[in-house]
Formats: C-alpha cells, structure tokens, sequence
C-alpha cells in the first residue's frame, strides 16, 4: 500500500509518501495563508522526489494543527450561540464561565438557558419548551449567528432533548451549523459544553480547510480515500472531520510522537518537536504518548478530551533573538513562515535563531555570507541560552530518573547542539518530516457503545463481549487484527433502568492493514 | 477580631486543589463550587478566614455543604441561590442572626461551597472543617461526635423546594436527608449543625481551609521549579506513598445515591508485580495490596497523578492512568472509639478492624 501523509504545520507544510513501512521520499513546503497553495507544493514536490503518480497512491492521511491554532491565536472564528437546556437548575454558572474573557469576546458571548435536561436516573428536569426555543432562534437570527451548540444537563445518559431541540433550531434556522454536545463529549457540563462551543466555532473554518483539502488533492491528480487524524492518533474521515473539527485538537503532538517512535524505533523515550514557533516535548511509552489524567486546556478551556501530555515552549528554527540588558532573549516571538524572506540568511533584517546555528556552523542554510557581522560572543550565548531552554523542558519532560533516550524530530532540529541534560540523543532519518510519518502511520479505530443487562450477565462477560465487538469494528474499519489493542474502557451504571443496566464503551485501535 | 487571612477570588485556585487533595477521591470535584465562590468573591468581595478560637461562645455558627453523588455535581449545576436559601431558610428558623460560616467538609466540592455563602453574606468563615477530609454521609463529623445535633437543618434544591428537618439523630437526619436529595434529582444544598462558638471551639477541625491553600500553593510551588510535587506534598502532609502503578480495571455501581467500587492497579518501578485495589464508596476507603491491608478509613488516602501530584478524584479514574496512591495519619478526634463506630472500616460494610496508619 502506497501512502502519503501529510502534516500542515504554523510553518511548514511536510509530506511523506510511504511504500509499506519504508519512507520513499519526505519533504517540506511552506504553508501558505490559503493552506492549499502549500497543500498543493509539498504532494507535487512528494511524487517527485519519489518518482510516482498521484494515481499510484492508494491512501492520504491528513494532520492539520489548523484548528487549534485558530483557537489559540484567536482568529478565523464564528460567532457561536450556545444554547443549554437545563432550567431551572445550573443557572449558577453560565456557558463559557471558564473561559478566558478574549476567546469569550471574538465568539460573541450569547448564550441562551432554555429548560430541559435530563436528572442522573434519565428523569425529566423540566419539559422541551419548543415556544422558548423558537424566541431564542428569532434573537439568533437577528443576531446572524450562524454556528449553534447544544447541551443538555446528563445528555450522555439520554440526548433526546439535545436532538429534538436541535431539529427545531434547525429548522427555524436554516443554513445553521448545528452542533449537539453528546456527540463530542462525555459526562461534565462545562467542560462538555465548551467542547461543542469550539466545535460550533470552527464550522466555518472545517468547511473550507476541508474543501481546500479535497482540492489540492484533485489538483494533483489523487482520488482515493483520505482522512484527518484525531487527538488520540486515529483516523476519521473527511465528511465527519467536517462535522467534528474540535476532535483534530492536540492531533500534531500525537503524530509527532507516534513518527518519532516509529522512524527511531525506539518506544520509551522523551520526544522534543522543534517547529518554526515552538517545541513540543512529551514522553513516550511503548510507542503511544503519555495521557494527561487532569483535565486539558486548550486556548485556556478547560475540556474533558483524552490528549497527550504535551507542553510547548516558544522555542523554534524562527524564533526571534534578542539582545538586551538583561541578557539574551530567544522568542517566544517568532517569523514563522515568513523565515524564508525574514531571516538574515535569507535576506531579511531580522535575526533569528536560525542565523546563529548556520553562523555558527551548526547548520548549512540561505546565505552564510549575510551573517559574516554577527558578533562571536552574542552567537555563543544565544546558542547556550537555546540549550538551557531545550534542557530545562527536557528535564520537565523526565517522569524518572532513567536515562532515558532524547528523540529530536522537526524542522528546528538544527538547533541541537549536542546531547540535552545529558541523555542520549536521537536524530532518526527523516527526523523533520515525524509529524506526517505519524499522520501516515495513524490508526484505525474501532468503538462500541452499548447498554448491557448486568441481570443476564457478568460484568467480565460484559466487558469481554464489548471488547470483542470493538475489536471487529476495528478490524472491520481496516485494521490489522494482530495489532488490535482496547485503548479505552468506561462503564456507566443506568440506575434508572431495571436490570442493573450499564452502559459500556470501549474503544480499540489497530495499524491500517499495509499491502 | 483575628483575620488569618482574607480569600480572595485568585486564592480559590489554590483552596480547591488543596480541597480536592483531603476530598481523598471524593466530596465532588472542586471546580465549580471554585467557579461559584470567585462569582460571589468577585461581586461581593473577599472572604474573611478566622480562627475558630476567636469566636464569642454564644455566637452562632452554621456549616453549610452540598449534598450528594459527586458525578450528578459536575454535570448538574446548581441553580444559584440554594445555599444562600437554605442558609437563611435556618436563620428564620433558629430566629436569630448567624454569626459566623463553617464549613462541614474541607475535602472536595464542599472545601469551596461555604465561600459562596460567606462572601454573599459578608460574614466570617471559620478555619477549620468537621472532618479534616471527605466522608459520604452527613452524620460522619466531628461535630457528631461532640453531640451535636445536625437539625434543625434547611435542604433546598434548583427547584426552589426546601425541606425543614428536625430529626432523633443524625444518623436518621442522613436517611431522610438522602431520600430527599435523590427524589430532588442527586444534588442538594444544605445548612445544618447550627452551633455555639463554644461547641464549635471543641468540635472544629481546625486550620483545614488554610491547610487546603498551602497544599494549593505547594504543589503550585514544586511544578514552577521543577521539583518533585509529589514529594512535596507528602513532606507537607507527613504522608507516605502507598503504591505508583496503573489503573488496568474500574468497577462502578450507583446504590443509594453513592458512586461505590473498586479500582485495581498494577504496580510499575519498585511496585512491579504487585497489584493494589482501591475500594471507594465516594471517597478511597481501603488499599489493599495482594491481600494484605495497607490503609482503612480513617486515615486519609488520596490518590494523586504520579507527575504533577494532581489530585484524583473515584469518579475520574480511567483505565490506564498512572497513579501514585499517598496516606497519611486522620485527626485524633475519629481515632478515638466512637470516631471508628461512626467512619471506621467495618461502618462501609468491610470485613477488616481499623489499624492506624503511622
């Protein structure tokens, strides 16, 4: 099986065209502000450098940071009415009372309490008031709010008030974007109901980024399958991708660290993806990045998503170095893409932290000549001011004292001078393009979430039965049956059924089948 | 009057990690009784924290607490005005003025609630709790144990209904009280256990709500220089670790209005091929490890993610977490005979005698 995945970064736009487990060919392109001109540049610049078609691809997997960037910068957003049946309780705190007050102003903060909701044994808080829901649609209209989100008090228990509300808002406002929280997020109000308001934001945007996916993959030729890859490192493809942009949140972490893995073959190990803007760094266990337990922010919301424990310093190829009183200063102010006009060694006037490796000799990039001025004890310190930076998240990264690896992927790698806090260093072959080796090695997933009558059987039997299910979902969803695994077990007793009802979900995972 | 210290809205952070910490897995998540008391901080002004031996003896203080399965609090809110309802609902009873706020459980959500109460009313709240932890039923204070009665108590719900009890004990109030708060869907909001300044100089736990701030800044402390926060906090609540292993089974079952089960570990590092079974009936109960009892009720255990030392709560156990499970000696007051008749092993239904964890 031929396949290419394909990482759209901040900075870079990287493609990787896989025959099987072999890399044929990896490149980066930058990312243009319309996402598909540099789309477009890295697959031409793939099937060249791997001498093939388009139409010899079988398979496209797509990792896209483009969605959380849009959250955490703060642009390209819709306003969203967040719309919660409830009343009368949960009136204490309104939608989007976390939230920081910036992202709450770009979406607008309108948000409606309307009555509904469930209570925990699936009683009826209060009735659907279609009345109600009807003079909130007439003030969104007139608001021209074109995204809404949906949640209703205990929906994971029973989503009818959610579906029923979302037809009536649905029809009295056509061309809506509708989301409902139940079909994102699990049992938590707040942190469910901002899941579905980020979501509803990004509809616009998911629209179009997805529509430019699709063209720049017909613009070169290619008319097979292709997927987006989620936060927990599986696939889903583009239609619900459409739907469900809040689900790609976090995705660029877990494939930098599934490619880091995977290209060094090592499993254990502490991964540092140095970007244009920032580093990531994060731990590896047996392959997989290691989940955060405690509830994860993104763009300052709290959510209840399962994500990788993943933190960021404004460390990257573009960041911004500055000399002062107080000594040097490296980013977290960066180029970005625009390092190929900025950066001294490209002509530019601004110096980063790309001109102090290449005049140091770290790096062969742009023109050495332009950098011929910079003063020796200015390069030495930024680059000791880079290594403390790098050790100092390294060391963060550490949850033991076992020396464990260092595996340094990305397009900053070159910042790298030698060994960080002291552990061995890991610089794998095609170390720059990890993100879109992890989005085209990512998995295949398969789910099950059922109500099981603990009357008739165990609970083991239970577990077993769903855990089986789910593998052939997964297996079914084309999944090599070998590399199946349970990822995730939850059972939520329905006490309000007779029959000691509970409901199991189980989520299994396994490697696309290859060949 | 002696003012430990004022609280406010950006000291609720801290509070609420520190309340989560004593909840030992239970008393509900934190979060949105923090979120409710910055709302009230933030409208009405700090909090006044006083020690409870300030207090005029015939002062009148009332605890104030929410009531119910942790789950239904995090995705039920509540309506707003219940506590401050109830808390007025038993002024009008009592047909006297309150002096002075308590809280009734430093652990979990109930560390937060009486915050909201204290900056709406603009009077003093005790430093101190009737637990020094978390406990699922309303009888299992100290308090209790002092003979103080928990009626006349106030319950309201989001529905506006309020229920005036007057009880033989407080075992029976706990019975009626939980009946009610299922029928009002979980959640309830309550003010009871209405006091003297004397009781309350003898019956307080004290110093638990500027315990759960120092737990909130150590732990905030540790991660900022990159030092170990689970060794901190251990060292600051003469704590030992019990175990460090990974959660491979979840076992839940709502009976009676409670979140019971049992979570099992394997272990990982110096726990390699051992297993611990945490049972919890809201709060972490008994850790067991291979048969063999490593700490019951009373004495606290608290569960804590093994790198940032986040507290976690039963109800957030997911398969797969790595977890370091801590304990630490309770307060004298529940080691004495009566304090393990009221919360000892054997009241939660387990076959083992209580041994003090040193």
């Amino acid at each position: 099986m031929i396949r290419i995945g394909i990482d759209v970064g901040g900075t870079n736009t990287d493609a990787v065209l896989m025959d099987g487990k072999t890399v044929l060919a990896g490149v980066k392109a930058p990312t243009s502000p319309d996402v598909m001109t540099g789309v477009v540049q890295a697959l031409r610049d793939v099937l060249a450098s791997a001498k093939t078609t388009a139409d010899k691809v079988d398979v496209v997997m797509i990792g896209t940071t483009h969605f959380t960037n849009a959250v955490v910068q703060r642009r390209d957003l819709a306003p969203v009415a967040a719309v919660r049946l409830c009343l009368p309780a949960t009136a204490s705190l309104p939608p989007m009372v976390d939230w920081p007050e910036d992202l709450r102003d770009v979406l607008g903060n309108h948000w409606y309490l309307a009555h509904g909701g469930n209570e925990f044994d699936g009683r009826v808080i209060s009735k659907l008031d279609e009345e109600e829901l009807l003079g909130i649609a007439d003030d969104i209209r007139a608001k021209g709010i074109k995204s809404v989100a949906i949640t209703s008090v205990f929906s994971p228990v029973s989503s009818e008030f959610e579906k029923q509300a979302g037809e009536i808002l649905g029809r009295a406002l056509p061309d809506t974007h509708i989301t409902l929280s139940a079909d994102i997020g699990r049992i938590g109000l707040l942190e469910r109901e901002n899941a579905a308001i980020m979501n509803a934001c990004l509809r616009d945007l998911s629209q179009h980024v997805v529509e430019a996916f699709r063209g720049a993959l017909a613009d070169v030729g290619f008319t097979g399958r292709f997927y987006l890859t989620q936060n927990d490192g599986t696939l889903m493809d583009a239609v619900f991708a459409e739907r469900f942009p809040v689900l790609t949140f976090a995705s660029g972490p877990t494939n930098s660290m599934r490619g880091a893995a995977f290209l060094s073959g090592v499993g254990d190990a502490i991964v540092v993806d140095i970007g244009g803007t920032t580093s990531d760094v994060g731990s590896l266990q047996k392959g997989f990045p290691r989940q955060a337990t405690v509830a994860v922010e993104v763009g300052g919301v709290r959510t209840n998503f399962r994500m990788p424990d993943v933190f960021s310093i404004g460390l990257g190829g573009g960041s911004l170095v500055v000399d002062g009183p107080d000594g040097v200063k490296v980013g977290p102010r960066s180029v970005g893409y625009r390092i190929v006009t900025e950066a001294l060694l490209f002509g530019g006037s601004t110096l980063t932290t790309s001109d102090i490796v290449v005049a140091d000799g770290g790096a062969e990039l742009g023109d050495r000549a332009k950098l011929a001025h910079l003063d020796h004890a200015l390069i030495r310190r930024a680059r000791d001011r880079i290594a403390f930076m790098l050790e100092d998240c390294v060391e963060r990264a550490r949850i033991s004292a076992d020396p464990l690896p260092v595996i340094v992927v990305g397009g900053g790698s070159i910042l790298v001078e030698g060994p960080i806090a002291g552990l061995e260093l890991i610089l794998p072959n095609h170390f720059a393009v990890a993100n879109a080796v992890g989005a085209a090695i990512a998995q295949v997933s398969g789910e099950v979430d059922r109500v099981y009558a603990l009357a008739e059987m165990t609970r083991d039997a239970a577990l077993d039965d769903a855990k089986r299910q789910a593998t052939e979902a997964a297996v079914a969803a084309g999944a090599r049956r070998e590399t199946v695994e349970i990822v995730d077990v939850e059972d939520v007793p329905l006490a309000y059924l007779p029959g000691n009802a509970t409901r199991v979900r189980v989520k299994a995972v396994g490697e696309l089948h290859v060949g | 009057m002696n003012i430990i210290r004022m609280v406010d809205a950006n000291d609720m952070e801290d509070i609420a990690i520190g309340g989560a910490v004593l909840g030992t897995g239970g008393g509900g998540d934190p979060h949105v009784g923090k979120l409710m008391a910055q709302q009230a901080i933030r409208k009405y002004g700090p909090v006044k924290l006083m020690d409870v031996m300030e207090l005029a003896d015939d002062a009148l203080v009332v605890p104030v607490c929410m009531m119910g399965a942790p789950t239904v609090m995090t995705e039920k809110l509540p309506q707003g005005d219940e506590l401050m309802n109830a808390f007025r609902a038993l002024e009008a009873v009592m047909g006297r003025k309150i002096d002075a706020v308590l809280c009734g459980e430093a652990g979990g959500v109930n560390s937060t609630t009486p915050f909201v109460v204290a900056a709406s009313s603009g009077l003093p709240l005790i430093d101190g709790d009737g637990m020094g932890r978390a406990y699922p039923e309303l009888q299992m204070v100290t308090f209790t144990l002092h003979g103080v009665s928990a009626t006349p108590m106030v319950l309201c719900d989001d529905k506006g209904n309020s229920l005036v009890l007057e009880t033989v004990s407080n075992a029976w109030t706990e019975r009626l009280a939980r009946a009610a708060t299922i029928e009002m869907g979980g959640s309830a909001l309550l003010a009871f256990y209405p006091m003297s300044g004397a009781v309350a100089k003898k019956a307080v736990v004290a110093g638990t709500l500027s315990l759960c701030a120092r737990i909130g800044e150590t732990l905030r402390a540790a991660r900022a220089e990159h030092s170990d926060p689970v060794k901190a906090l251990v060292d600051l609540l003469g704590a030992k670790t019990l175990f460090h292993g990974r959660i491979m089974d979840i076992e839940r079952r709502t009976e009676g209005g409670f979140a019971r089960g049992k979570a099992t570990l394997t272990g990982v590092e110096d726990w390699r091929g051992q297993t611990l079974r945490l049972d919890f009936q809201n709060e972490f109960l008994i850790a067991e490890s291979d048969g063999k009892v490593l700490a019951t009720t009373p004495d606290l255990i608290a569960v804590v993610e093994a790198d940032s030392g986040a507290p976690v709560t039963t109800d957030s156990l997911k398969y797969g977490q790595r977890l370091m499970a801590l304990a630490w000696p309770c307060n004298p007051l529940w080691r004495t005979p009566g304090g393990i008749e009221l919360v000892g092993p054997r009241y939660f239904k387990y076959d083992h005698d209580y041994v003090p964890f040193e």
